[in-house]
């Protein structure tokens, strides 16, 4: 290991009651009690982050949402390196990253990135919250759910090109809610099986309610440094391995390819040769489940299985817990919790997963773990790759 | 005038629903590299070079993909569900989305022929949509 290799150092998410968070919370005091409680975790103070690393939905709208000025202001301390760049629910590994980046180049020596939501109890969630400015104009006033019915297009095409059936879909649905049964923190725990999946209504063809991923509020922090400063503190550093990006569209109608994700093909491929793995290296993998086609799409375009090939890839539960693939072991976006921007907890379960803290969930032996995050309407992807030394 | 959420014309997009109004389906060609694109913009994100032409294009084309809304993205469109929202590849070479006008959505399928029709929203707003036409 180098001095300034990137690490992962402390982890954190806000304990949720029912998908909501606890009474008289803020997205901001949300975000600075998980940041205290990931610091905390690896031996450092707030006044030790001068990396920031923040993307959500709350703020001012407009004129300007500067989110890491903000939360400087919040948090009481002056950042060197900053970063609010918004891909979507992928921007956290994104952020990983870019932090890693620019812990390399020494811009700083702690990076703390951020994730807060009150969507769930703010009521703020709706099919077609978004304004019909720009390419939005050409979306918008058509009726299209925001963002379901772009998802709904992509699985429709999958399942035109491939064959892909909706049961194919609902395992996806079904592993995570096995996982969250192992999981006292998913809020979905309850047993369900192929039929419950395709038993409930159908919202937007051939997407059903449990297609789709909760509504919940949420945070989390992530707490990074350089492998020299974590030799310097107690716990488990998670190695970065390799990381990679790509973003082509904002309404689905510009998607080079509706039924192949081709930005998760281009992240995953950047950060599996930074690596220097293959797919075939990974012991557990984090895979965002806005909807039970983003995991489809993501595992073929990740190259853990051939295009088309996806939905015969789940259908034998090989990602069920016990099963030779485990995925989304918290229960992901489907069964554990999913505050609007998901991608943060991609990276919180990969770590607990490779520091062996993952109680009945723990995947044995899992030293190399793949997070992958997809934001927008399949309009983005980042991988990151981390690994327990 | 429409409950439902009406589009933000702007300088980009102005002639194409400028055209819509007068019944033509109106697509920016590159003066560069001749291929059309959409939506419109101040640059071709083909060859990237800054500059088109309008032409109306025969508005036909193919369903590539499509959902059926079985509620309501806004509660302008609660009294239309189930409707269809679809991808259509016009003949040009371009994708666009819009709705497919049919009294049985469940008869809608990637790669049946469609041709537009015009639905004036609003004296100030004509939307293009689109019918089967086999």
């Amino acid at each position: 290991m180098g001095a300034r290799d990137p690490v992962i150092v402390g982890v954190a998410d806000t304990a949720l009651v029912e998908g909501k968070m606890a009474a008289g919370t803020t997205p901001l005091s949300m975000q600075a009690h998980a940041a205290k409680a990931a610091l905390d975790e690896a031996g450092l103070r707030v006044a030790d982050v001068d990396g920031l690393l923040v993307a959500g939905a709350w703020g001012q709208p407009r004129p300007g949402n500067m989110m890491p000025i903000a939360l400087a202001e919040y948090f009481g301390i002056r950042p060197s390196f900053a970063d609010g760049t918004n891909i979507g629910g992928s921007s956290f590994e994104m952020f990983v990253g870019h932090a890693a980046m620019a812990l390399r180049q020494g811009m700083c020596e702690v990076a703390l990135i951020l994730y807060g939501s009150d969507q769930r109890s703010a009521r703020a969630r709706t099919l077609g919250g978004r304004p019909t400015y720009y390419s939005l104009q050409y979306e918008v006033p058509w009726g299209q759910p925001t963002p379901l019915g772009s998802y709904a297009m992509a699985a429709q095409r999958h399942m035109h090109l491939y064959g892909t059936r909706p049961e194919q879909l609902a395992e996806v649905a079904v592993s995570a809610r096995e996982w969250a049964r192992l999981n006292p923190a998913a809020m979905m725990r309850d047993e369900m099986g192929i039929d419950d999946v395709l038993a409930t209504a159908m919202i937007a063809d051939p997407l059903r309610r449990a297609d789709c991923c909760l509504v919940t509020d949420g945070g989390g922090a992530i707490v990074m440094t350089t492998a020299e400063r974590a030799a310097d503190l107690d716990g488990t550093a998670i190695d970065v391995l390799g990381f990679g990006e790509s973003m082509s569209h904002i309404t689905i109608g510009a998607m080079p390819d509706v039924a192949w994700h081709t930005t998760a093909a281009e992240a995953g491929a950047r950060a599996f040769a930074m690596a220097g793995l293959t797919p075939g290296d990974i012991d557990v993998a984090e895979i965002y489940d806005s909807f039970t086609i983003t995991v489809l799409m993501s595992l073929e375009a990740l190259g853990f299985c051939g295009r088309g090939e996806s939905g015969a890839f789940v259908a034998d539960g090989r990602t069920r817990p016990g099963g030779a693939f485990p995925m989304n072991t918290n229960g992901g976006g489907l069964s554990f919790a999913h505050p609007g921007m998901y991608g943060i907890f991609l990276v919180t379960e990969a770590v607990r997963q490779l520091r062996g803290e993952a109680g009945p969930r723990q995947v044995p032996g899992a030293r190399v773990a793949l997070a992958h995050g997809t934001g927008g309407t399949l309009s983005s992807g980042a991988t990151c790759i981390l690994a327990r030394r | 005038m429409s409950d439902k959420p009406l589009p933000t014309i702007d300088p980009d997009s102005a002639p194409f629903w400028a055209a819509c109004g007068e019944g033509r389906l109106d697509l920016p060609h590159c003066r560069a590299c001749a291929r059309p694109h959409f939506p419109p913009r101040a640059l071709c994100p083909h060859c990237h070079e800054v500059g088109c032409d309008w032409r109306a294009a025969a508005g036909t084309g193919t369903i590539h993909t499509f959902t059926v809304a079985r509620r309501p993205a806004h509660p302008g469109f609660k009294d239309e569900v189930p409707y269809v929202v679809a991808l259509i590849d016009l003949d040009e070479g371009v994708r666009m989305m819009s709705n497919i006008v049919t009294d049985d959505p469940d008869a809608v399928a990637i790669g049946q022929r469609v041709e537009v029709v015009f639905d004036k929203v609003t004296d100030d707003l004509t939307m293009p949509k689109f019918q089967r036409i086999d």
